[in-house]
Formats: C-alpha cells, structure tokens, sequence
C-alpha cells in the first residue's frame, strides 16, 4: 500500500526534507527500536533558537555524545515536524491508521502537525470534523472498535474536558466490560501545558485528570526524537493511548536518524546519569531541570534525570534502579500538586523502593490555582529551576 | 416511498416541518404539503387519551383511511409481510417479552442484580429494525439492551449468563445488564449512559465508508442502527452526531424508540418540541415518525431508511413512538405514570396487534404460535439453566481485559513486561 504514494528518491532533494522526509521504502530493512538511553539529545545543542524555552535547553543539555545510533547523518527538525513524520510513516504503513479532529485536514492542524497530510492522504483519511469534541472522539471510538486505527487531535488537550465521558467510559472501558472482544487501538493527542499567558482553560494538564481510568495509556513526548518514537509506538498499540504534547515544545529542534525507529511506551528515558539524587520529570519540566542541573553540576551536585516519558503505567524498573543508586528523589512535574502525577509517583516509590530512601521525597508541582493570565503570576504558578535547586540541595543535606 | 435524498434535497427546510405527527400516518415523512393536518396533537399527551380509541381500531380500517398507506399497500404487495416472515417476527418478539419477563423473575429470586432495564412493550422496534440486517450489520444500543442483542443473534444462553454475572456471558461477566457486547454478531454494545453510544454508532458507520472508499472494499456496505430514548434528543451528543452523520453521508439510521417518559419525567415536560422526528430535516435528513407499537409499520419504514443507507444516500431518523409496560428499571416503582395511559398502551401491545394480523390474514394458525411460544419458552429455561450452572469467573480474570495490548501493564521490577510475571495470569500481581 505505502509504495503508492512513493514518488521516485530524486524527487526529493535535500533542502524539502524536514517537510516531506525520504519515503519508507528507502528504509526498509532499518526498522529499529532505539533504548531511551541511544537517544541524541546531545544533538539538541545544534541548529536556531527562537524562543527562551529554547535557550533554556541548549544551556541545560548535559548529556555526553552518543556514537551508538546506526545513523551516521540523520535529519533536523522541529517537533511538530517530528510528529508529522512518524504520523505520516504510520500513515503509509497502514490504510487503516487515520487522524481526525478540528482543523486537522485543510488547515493543518492548529499546530501543523498534520499539515500536508490532508492532499496525500485524501479527505477522509485526514478529517476535518465539526466542533464537537464529545461527538467526534467517540466516533473515533466507534471506528477503532470496528476496525480502524484513528488518531483523534484535541485542538487543545482542555477541549478534551468535553470528551471525558468517551474517553473515560468508552475508550478506558469497552475492553473490559466487553470481555475482551472490541479492541479500541485509538491515540489521542493534542497540545497542552501551561504555555504563553494562554488563560486557564487553555493552560491545563489533563494527565492528573485521566491518570486514574482503568484501560488508558498515557505517554508524554518531549523531544523531537522521542515524539515521533512515541508516536509510531502509540498508533501500532492496541492500546487506547494519550499522548500529550506542550504547547511550547513544537518547536524544539533535534537531528534525528533517517532510519525507521520505534520507541516503547513504557519506558522511561535517560536523561542525564548521575549519583546523588534522582530528578523524575516529564514534559517540559525536563527543560527546567536540566537548567537546573547545570546549576547544581556547577555547586559539586551530580544529579540523575529521568524523563519519565510513560505517565501510565510507571517504568519502576528504571526508577527503582536509581532509587536504589542515589536514595534520594525529587519529582518536578507541570501537573497540579493534588492528585497529580507526582502524587501517584511519590505513592508508587513509597510503596516499592521505602527502604532506599534516605529522605522523604519531595514533589514540586504546580500551584494548584487556576493557570493565571499575567505572566509574571504563570511563572510562578510552574516549578521554576531555582526551585529546583533549592530542593536538591535541601534533599542532599 | 418519498424520503431519498434527491427528492427531499431541492427545498430542505420545508420538509417535514409543518407536517404533524399522527398516528394514523406512520409514513408522515411524505414531503407533500397538501397532507398536513395542523389539528393534530402529539400522541403522548395524556389528555388526547380519546385521540388513542381511533388509534386502536382494527388495522385494515386504519390502513384504508390513510392514503400513504393504500400507496404503499398497491406498491408491494397485498400482504406486508409472507408467513415465514411473520413467524419470525412474532418469534423474536415473544423472545425479547418472555426473556425480560424471566429476568424480572430470577431477578426476585435474587440471581441476578443491580440495574435491570426491561424492554417489555417495545418488542416491535427491536424485531421491526434488527430483523432486517444482515449479520455485518452494526447495533448501538442502550442500557435497555438485553433485546437488541437477542434480535441480533446474540444467544438467549449467553446474555442470561451474562446476567447471572458468570464466566460463560457474552462479556464473560464484565459488562453485565447494560453493557451486552458481541463482536461476532456486530453488537458494539450496551451503553449505559444517555447518549454516548450515539457517537460510537457513528464511528461504526464511519468505519464502513472508510473500507468503502479509502481500503477500496466492495462489500463494506454495513449498515450501524443506533437505538437510543426519547430522553436522549434533548443530549448534544444526538446533535452532534445528525450533523456529522447528514454531513458526511454515513450509513446509519438513528431510532428513537420514544417511549414517552424518561425515569419520572414527562417527555413533554422535558422537551421544547416533542416531535423528535422534525429534527431530521433540519440537519438535512429524513426525519420519520411510525407507530412502535406495531411491528410492521416499523418494519416498512426501518426496510426503507436502511436501504437508504446501504445505497449511500445517509442517515435517517426515525422516531417510533412506543410504551415500556414495566417501570424504567426493576428498581423503578412507577408510581408517577396514569394507570389509564398504562392501560391504554397495554391494550396496543404490538405482540397482540402482530398476532392478530397473522390471524386476520391467515398467515398463522393458533397452533403454529403457541409451538413458537413453547420452543421460546424452552429456550429460556435451557438459558436459565445454562447461566445457573455456569461457573463464576475466576480471580484470575480480574485484570486480564484492562488493556488489550498487555505490554500496556507494563515494565515490572524485573525488567520484564509485567503481564509475562506468571502471577500476572493467576491474578495475584499488582498492577
């Protein structure tokens, strides 16, 4: 099916490849699935910077060269793009795979993560549906029930509030109550967090809310690499899976291999090993703690960072390794403080690892307000990196 | 018949809209203004309870007086349906009333619990629409579901076990009452909220247009009945989804089984506009009444709507206006309904008026009933017995069917994926 839409190689020259990357069949054969820890992050540190998210991440990278991917070139792009491609690859692969939500077709998605897709794939394949969140995502439901593998784009992860009902009820539990018949191999994603004094409806973080329905995965991407790894891993689940994506994130930009890769979606990701205490995070908190770091490797700190990458269920096996090496743990989530990630996190550690703790956790969360519109009052709503150090050097007292 | 698209497309917003509703007109979806009637009330008021004695006459005079109908009569043939097909109906139906009647009993006897919604009095709606499709056909039901899954082919066995809550029901004891499923026989499911199947239904019929014009598969002609209540129309889910559904041209047929009363409350006490049937034209599609308390009336208007679908020409609503003869759940004590309106629709029980019509055409002997009587009657106590000696299911079940992909539990402290822990299937490990 994929050859179809396979132009010759010649036809895309260098310069078009971050928007329309070398097709499948150039790589077939190279399928292969990358540990957290054979990521490129080291590569981050090239190419534009455009926003202070940005800056904040090319200071904080302090991960060592990597020489173990197969890829000796790879390619650079932005986030957003990252997602298109390993939408677009899943799109090729499978007639079945298919993305629907608001302005996901002509426009392009809200964020351009589907843009282009639209007049390869046809109308149908990328539709453009009403806004009517509660309506489209269980007809996407309904559509992987019987036999498709759609992908439903929350135009912003709060307008999912208006679909909770379908994706509590219906894509967490038809798997269960109908004894194991009807798969729902669903993915929904969209863009959420707090971004640029975006108000507060569309500043949340809905991890918190769906963490606790039984039948539901939840991934959050956080580089280039790792989103499209995600990605493809989400679309091939049998799964309903939430991917969450940041608003401010789109566009970070990464050198990623040409080759085909998959990442699993339930492992946490490497991000910087170290000794002293272990740093759980996930999303764009990964970019704050790593300014962080940077901080504390300059105070005689050697601090372990784990992107946790996997919301639900938890890696323990890779947290509980470094618990056990550094005995000491602080989680800095986005999430708001009450019943939070960071809350399951720290119920999940205190059960399992207790007895490698050499002090009591500590989780820095939002605040738990509403996000609040002037930006001096968003700031500190989130988890800023002086936080952060001021924790870990409080936890390594 | 008057409602395919190409008719009804010139001039969308006066169709329909003044026509009134009428029992005596079950095909009111006729587009010609000269038929409207603008003295006529909606059915479900209870003061218009005199309107009802016209209503009950014998049928060959209710057809006579209706033109729609005479047309309709002269169009196929003398007689709507042969006997092989009024013996079916009148099997499934007397299926669906003497199952939800055995329920209601090993309910009291304390084998079966929680919220048991019976569908007794509005067998024709069931019989009339899924007896039509095909086995690739989808159902989208409600909590009222034991009977749609029955007509569609699911075993009496399997949905009593189902009941009983054991190992041998169609969702092995997980879904219970509200939520019977069958993959084989394309029953997506029991939805026990109002509404949220309605979307669902839709993906179903997405899904067929899809394999139709995207995976290029000829025979995707599947048509998805979505069944849901009165109470339902006043859901944004059911707005949402006409207008995608009209939008998009989705095989589907949206069937209101309006059964006047939601819990306690009055249809007409809940709704703005209680003809549920106008609002099909006004998202550009037919929207039809038909009396639900006869099976054949149904049964013409479901044949049309789902043809029309098959064809590719779109949805459809129809409204059947019907009566549950029990309270909303076993729980219900249905105080608050006139015992002269439950009269009323008791005296129109649809399996009563089908049997009559077998009768009066000499379509069925007594004899040849009470055997089909007899042979459900059986049935059920085979069900029964099935289901009572059907084992509980085992601890080890617990958390097989949280997720479909295993790997989804996750990664355990060993470094393995949790469901490869041999504890994982005896149900003991922790997730």
């Amino acid at each position: 099916m994929a050859t179809l839409f396979h132009p010759p190689l010649t036809a895309f020259p260098t310069s078009n490849k971050l928007h329309l990357p070398s097709p499948i069949s150039a790589r077939k054969g190279q399928i292969f699935v990358v540990r957290s820890d054979a990521g490129m992050n080291h590569l981050l540190s090239r190419g534009a910077h455009q926003s202070r998210t940005q800056k904040l991440l090319t200071n904080a990278v302090a991960t060592k060269p990597d020489s173990s991917t197969s890829s000796k070139a790879g390619h650079e792009l932005l986030l957003f793009e990252a997602l298109r491609e390993g939408l677009e690859e899943e799109m090729e692969r499978d007639p079945r795979v298919c993305v629907m939500g608001e302005d996901v077709g002509h426009y392009g998605g809200s964020y351009k993560v589907t843009k282009g897709l639209a007049p390869k794939f046809g109308d149908l394949r990328v539709l453009d549906t009403p806004i009517a969140e509660n309506a489209f995502t269980g007809m996407g439901i309904g559509a992987a029930m019987t036999g498709l593998r759609p992908i439903v784009e929350g135009m912003n992860m709060g307008f999912l509030l208006l679909a909770f009902n379908q994706i509590s009820n219906n894509c967490g539990m038809l798997h269960y109550t109908s004894g194991g018949q009807f798969k729902i191999p669903i993915v929904i994603r969209g863009p959420g967090g707090v971004g640029r004094q975006l108000g507060a409806e569309h500043s949340q973080r809905l991890e918190s809310y769906f963490q606790s329905i039984p039948g539901i995965q939840m991934v959050a991407c956080s580089t280039p690499y790792n989103a499209k790894g995600l990605m493809k891993a989400a679309i091939r689940s049998e799964n309903p899976v939430i991917l969450f994506e940041h608003v401010l994130l789109y566009n970070l930009k990464e050198r990623i291999p040409d080759e085909e890769y998959v990442l699993s979606l339930e492992e946490a990701e490497m991000v910087r090993p170290g000794e002293h205490v272990t740093i759980l995070t996930y999303s764009r908190m990964r970019y704050h703690v790593m300014q962080a770091a940077k901080t504390l490797v300059n105070k005689g700190y050697d601090p372990e960072v784990i992107d946790i990458r996997s919301l639900k269920p938890f890696d323990l096996h890779t947290i509980g390794n470094s618990v056990k090496k550094t005995h000491r743990v602080l989680i800095v989530e986005e999430c708001m403080r009450t019943g939070g990630i960071g809350a399951s996190l720290t119920a999940a550690i205190t059960e399992n690892f207790n007895d490698y703790l050499d002090a009591p956790i500590i989780c820095l969360s939002s605040q738990d307000v509403p996000t609040p519109y002037a930006g001096t009052l968003e700031e500190w709503t989130v988890v800023q990196p002086t936080q952060i150090v001021a924790a870990v050097e409080q936890l390594c007292q | 018949m008057s409602f395919t698209a190409t008719k009804f497309a010139p001039s969308p917003l006066s169709l329909n809209s003044t026509t009134p509703r009428s029992n005596d007109k079950p095909l009111s979806f006729s587009f010609d203004h000269s038929k409207t009637n603008p003295s006529s009330s909606f059915l479900g008021s209870t003061r218009k309870l005199l309107r009802f004695t016209a209503l009950a006459k014998p049928r060959a005079q209710a057809r006579a007086s209706t033109p729609v109908a005479d047309v309709l009569l002269q169009q196929t043939s003398n007689l709507l349906i042969t006997k092989e097909e009024g013996l079916e109906l009148y099997e499934d139906m007397i299926l669906g009333r003497f199952f939800e009647d055995k329920c209601a009993e090993m309910y009291y006897r304390g084998k079966m619990f929680g919220f048991v919604h019976l569908y007794n009095g509005q067998e024709a709606v069931s019989t009339g629409f899924i007896k039509l499709l095909k086995k690739e056909d989808y159902v989208v039901s409600t909590y009222r579901d034991h009977v749609h899954a029955l007509s569609k082919g699911v075993s009496s066995r399997a949905v009593m076990s189902e009941l009983f809550g054991k190992a041998t029901g169609c969702c092995r004891g997980q879904g219970g009452s509200m939520h019977m499923f069958s993959k084989e026989h394309n029953m997506l499911g029991g939805f026990a909220f109002i509404g949220e199947g309605i979307p669902v239904a839709t993906g179903a019929a997405f899904s067929s247009k899809y394999r139709k014009e995207v995976l290029n598969e000829a025979d995707a002609d599947q048509v998805t009945l979505a069944f849901f209540g009165d109470g339902t129309c006043n859901n944004g889910q059911f707005y949402e989804c006409l207008n995608m559904a009209a939008l998009w041209k989705l095989p589907i047929v949206f069937v209101v089984e309006n059964n006047l009363w939601a819990i306690g409350m009055s249809h007409l006490r809940a709704t703005s506009d209680p003809q549920i049937w106008k609002k099909g034209p006004a998202f550009g599609m037919p929207g039809i009444h038909v009396d639900g308390m006869d099976v054949l009336k149904v049964r013409e208007v479901a044949k049309e709507a789902i043809e029309r679908a098959r064809r590719g020409e779109g949805p459809t609503l129809v409204e059947c206006e019907t009566y549950r003869f029990r309270g909303h759940s076993l729980a219900d004590p249905d105080e608050l309904r006139d015992p002269a309106e439950k009269e009323h629709y008791a005296g129109r029980d649809p399996i009563t008026a089908l049997k009559q019509y077998l009768f009066e055409n000499n379509l069925a002997s007594e004899q040849e009933l009470k055997a089909i009587e007899k042979k459900i009657d059986e049935i059920l106590d085979d069900a029964v017995e099935f289901a009572d000696n059907s084992p509980l299911p085992p601890r080890s079940q617990l958390l097989e069917n949280v997720f479909a992909d295993p790997k989804g539990f996750g990664i355990g402290p060993d470094g393995r994926y949790r469901c490869e822990d041999p504890k994982f299937t005896e149900g003991t490990a922790q997730v």
